[in-house]
């Protein structure tokens, strides 16, 4: 390839910024000496982008050439990266952009009241402060929605910050390069580690009591036993283990873990690679921002074992852009693990070698599909790849890849410590174990309560404090923007895989947001809409022109259109997109309107049986 | 006498298409499959000299036991598939996805053959409304990933936007792009090798650019055309073509192809020269042939006009 870069030359900062991650281009007369070399780094392109973006805000022409001229990608092809990604800009901005939330959760917190004080205080979303150094924007859902309303800072030269729940005067202190408010306390988030059966917990029963920080603290409480006894057992034996435990994936998907891990690790080709999913950006979700933030350690040592059994010495953490906490904490803990060779060459001084690369995300919720997550992990933009080949057969570079969720790997040492067996006995005869649910809006205590399986929504309810402030219950979101609705009277659900598909819901990734009769139901239907038209890849047609008109067309039923027409429409759109898409992005971006029509919780009704009277 | 390599002999595979049990080759595609077998299956990004991309949509099929259709572009066959190519979820789906790109692109321009699937299909743009207003120049590559403006839904959004006209050989008007990427793949890894356009930006505001949207004549372009060749819809056009359609000097009925063989190189492309009032108005090479597979330099593609002074 003739690379063909323009004259424009980066900045002193921004060639720092560059310097500090990639090899110096070399310095014969080539423009483009790399070859094989440099194009073997092409996984280092969004790690650069973001390397300028975080020292200056904005990604220039020159820093992109001179980007392009290390790694020998095309500019043109690297502009098409850098213009996928909502976090990141091709023009320039101000150096503090403060992303508030206002999706699902943050709407029923007074998410619209923080806009509108900032649009008071600050001017309208978008336009730079008086001084040019301060702008802020809407933003789809930050996981935070246990500390609703959110904001998220992100600050060119300075760590990003969080103020969750965040006041129009929090958001001008980041704004104005202030430290942000302390995190809360643990028991914020998990409300059970203030019960005494907390310290009981399969998963989270560190959170609160063990310091995050400390490597020693959590090897004091029994930390890294569960990687010695995988060990002991050698890589069948546990996938003999995860076999027996019936674990299904936690991530919305639910395929089986031990069916993934032994495609991977019986694979011929070497070498294996293994990735965490750790870019959780389904609206309601915020499990794996809390694990990482409280327990890290338990984490790296599932991501050891899963490196041990499928036979990867490499593993890649994909973590979702806007954890600041989070990144800082699993940074700390991968070092502090690295100094004591739990990580590195020899793991344990037990004959295997294995290390941790953490990837940032970079504003896509796309990227929670494991084969965009792949693209973005190799320097692409985040575009889904058709399947089959499966990750597990073509993963990320070419290579078998098992790609899990954060909450699965963490369930793997539970169990490895209780046996495969004892594990199944735990749940629902088809759900086995216990799982992380993300409960939000309108409840007493939002926050993350791990359950056994089989628990209704009703005892979720309320373990969570019952509905907030006195409102009557209308409506819940199970699954996220993906997911579906559940009637008031439906709560008696059991909440396991089963159950849910039965009922023609679905758990997804263990959200449930509550929403009381104070809620605009139509408005957050609209936001999902607005949602989903934002995440899209773009890459089908479906979802590319369907997320479009799905929302135009809610839209004018939201105003008063024909509801016959605008449903059979929506209806229409729906199968298309469910059927027709590529991922499951775009299979599930009609999920939750249709289930909200077909449960008859808005008043358009279904069209086939909607006549005059009953449509408005 | 030379020898001709013609490989292993392919294992054949059992397939049912429409209830008609059929033998393929293994390793074929569902698409060359049913092409094998004479039946009829819509395409838009896929191209037989291009790497399927499968980003259309509009060649789906249902395979029985799968929750989702299957692109048939891409598709491996397998022993015992059950297929059905005519399944109402078929038909609807392509009805939608041509609907869809129709609502939202210029399709005056497009290939007969997408005509003729509009048709078949029964597709009705107009019920999404009238098509919103054209963006400014520039304005669709100056969008962002992420939020937007929520429309009333009085309007149907569409890509319509300017033309962008850069130099004498060919134009861009993407107003009429499908995003099929084949320009992309032709500029990239699948011919020319050049990468001077990617798909920019996210979701509906994605397109085909530059870096920074830099006028064709800075970037690397370097003007082989095959990106035009590629182009099913009208979006890429060579300039030559573009001046007659806007003076309404276009008129396929008073034109003749002329084959012939490129003079420049010793390479020897085959041309197909497109002759109007006896001169050259366009110029491609065969999509089949074994020299081009379809694709010229900018010698072959517009080095033309010495021919006519």
């Amino acid at each position: 390839m003739d690379l063909h870069l323009r004259d424009a030359a980066p900045t002193e900062a921004e060639r720092a910024a560059i310097d500090g991650l990639l090899e110096p281009a070399s310095a014969d007369l080539q423009p483009a000496p790399g070859g094989a070399h440099a194009r073997a780094q092409r996984h280092l392109l969004l790690p650069a982008l973001q390397a300028v973006s975080d020292a200056v805000g904005w990604v220039s022409e020159g820093a992109l050439n001179e980007i392009c001229r290390r790694l020998t990608v095309p500019p043109a092809d690297a502009h098409g990266v850098l213009s996928f990604y909502a976090l990141l800009s091709d023009r320039p901005r101000p150096a503090r952009v403060a992303h508030v939330c206002d999706d699902l959760a943050c709407q029923t917190a007074g998410a619209e009241e923080l806009a509108g004080d900032l649009e008071a205080q600050l001017g309208p979303a978008g336009v730079a402060s008086d001084d040019g150094t301060a702008t802020w924007e809407r933003s789809p859902c930050l996981g935070l929605c246990d500390r609703a309303p959110a904001v998220w800072a992100q600050r060119a030269g300075e760590p990003d910050a969080v103020a969750a729940p965040a006041l129009a005067d929090d958001v001008r202190t980041l704004l104005d390069g202030g430290k942000p408010p302390a995190p809360p306390p643990a028991s914020r988030s998990v409300p059970q580690a203030d019960d005494s059966a907390g310290g009981d917990l399969p998963m989270l029963r560190r959170v609160g009591r063990v310091d995050p920080e400390s490597l020693d603290a959590y090897r004091a409480a029994g930390g890294f036993e569960v990687l010695r006894r995988a060990v002991d057992l050698g890589p069948d034996g546990v996938l003999r283990e995860l076999t027996d435990s019936e674990l299904a994936g936690r991530g919305g998907a639910a395929f089986p873990t031990g069916v993934k891990w032994r495609a991977v690790a019986t694979a011929a080709v070497r070498p294996h690679y293994v990735v965490a999913n750790a870019d959780e950006s389904e609206p309601g979700t915020f499990k794996d921002r809390v694990v990482l933030e409280q327990d890290p350690f338990a984490f790296i040592e599932a991501m050891i074992i899963a490196g041990y059994t499928t036979g990867s010495e490499r593993g890649y953490v994909y973590l979702r852009g806007e954890y600041p906490l989070a990144l800082a904490r699993l940074d700390s803990a991968i070092a502090q693990c690295r100094d004591r060779g739990l990580l590195g060459a020899d793991v344990l001084g037990a004959g295997f070698a294995f290390d941790l690369e953490v990837r940032r995300g970079a504003g896509a919720y796309i990227c929670g599909e494991e084969t965009a997550l792949i693209e973005s992990i190799e320097g692409k933009r985040g575009e889904p790849r058709n399947k089959p080949p499966f990750p597990t057969q073509v993963g990320l570079f070419g290579q078998p890849t098992a790609v899990n969720n954060v909450e699965t790997l963490v369930a793997i040492l539970d169990v490895l410590a209780r046996g495969g067996p004892e594990y199944a006995a735990r749940g629902s005869p088809r759900s086995s174990g216990t799982k992380l649910f993300c409960v939000s809006g309108c409840v007493a205590r939002p926050g993350l309560y791990e359950v056994e399986f089989g628990v209704t929504v009703a005892e979720l309810l309320e373990l969570a404090g019952g509905i907030a402030d006195g409102g009557e219950l209308q409506a819940i979101l199970l699954g996220g923007a993906a997911g579906t609705f559940l009637r008031p009277e439906q709560i008696d659900l059991p909440l396991t895989f089963e159950d849910a598909r039965e009922a023609k819901q679905a758990l997804g990734s263990g959200v449930v947001m509550v929403f009381d009769d104070r809620v605009d139901l139509p408005a957050m239907l609209q936001r999902i809409a607005a949602f989903f038209r934002d995440e899209s890849c773009g890459q089908c047609v479906p979802c590319r022109v369907g997320t479009v008109r799905q929302e135009e067309s809610l839209a004018r039923l939201v105003a008063g259109g024909d509801p016959v027409v605008e449903v059979g429409l929506l209806d229409e759109l729906a199968r298309v997109m469910a059927d027709a898409s590529i991922c499951g992005l775009g299979h599930t971006a009609p999920s939750a309107l249709r289930s909200a029509i077909d449960q008859q919780l808005v008043p358009w009704g279904r069209h086939d049986q909607a006549d005059g009277e009953e449509a408005r | 006498m030379s020898a001709v390599l013609v490989g292993l002999p392919k294992r054949l595979v059992t397939v049912e298409v429409d209830g008609q049990s059929v033998r393929v080759p293994e390793g074929q595609t569902l698409l060359e499959a049913l092409r094998g077998q004479g039946v009829a299956t819509p395409t838009l990004c896929y191209l037989e000299n291009l790497a399927p991309v499968n980003a259309c949509r509009v060649c789906v099929v249902e395979v029985a036991g799968q929750r989702t259709l299957a692109p048939a572009c891409s598709r491996p066959v397998e022993e015992g598939m059950v297929v059905a190519t005519d399944s109402p979820r078929v038909r609807h789906s392509r009805k939608m996805v041509l609907e869809l790109l129709a609502s939202s692109v210029d399709l005056s321009l497009a290939d007969d053959e997408i005509k003729g699937w509009m048709a078949t299909y029964g597709v009705a743009p107009e019920r999404y409304g009238p098509p919103a207003p054209p963006a400014a120049a520039g304005e669709r590559d100056r969008r962002r990933a992420g939020h937007h403006e929520p429309p009333d839904g009085s309007v149907a959004a569409t890509v319509a936007q300017p033309v962008k006209i850069q130099d004498d050989l060919y134009v861009r008007d993407y107003s009429k792009c499908i995003l099929c990427y084949k320009c992309v793949e032709a500029c990239g890894e699948d011919a020319q090798n050049t990468f001077a356009i990617a798909v920019a930006g996210r979701g509906f505001d994605a397109r085909i650019a530059t870096e920074f949207d830099v006028e064709l004549p800075d970037s690397a372009c370097v003007y082989c055309g095959n990106c035009v060749g590629v182009c099913p819809t009208g979006a890429l056009m060579p300039k030559s073509e573009w001046d007659l359609r806007q003076s309404g000097q276009w008129r396929p009925d008073d034109q003749q192809v002329t084959e012939t063989i490129c003079s420049f190189c010793g390479v020897g492309c085959p041309l197909e020269l497109t002759v109007q009032d006896n001169r050259i108005v366009r110029v491609d090479s065969p999509l089949d042939h074994d020299i081009t597979r379809g694709h010229l330099c900018v010698k072959g593609r517009f080095g033309f006009e010495h021919v006519q002074h």
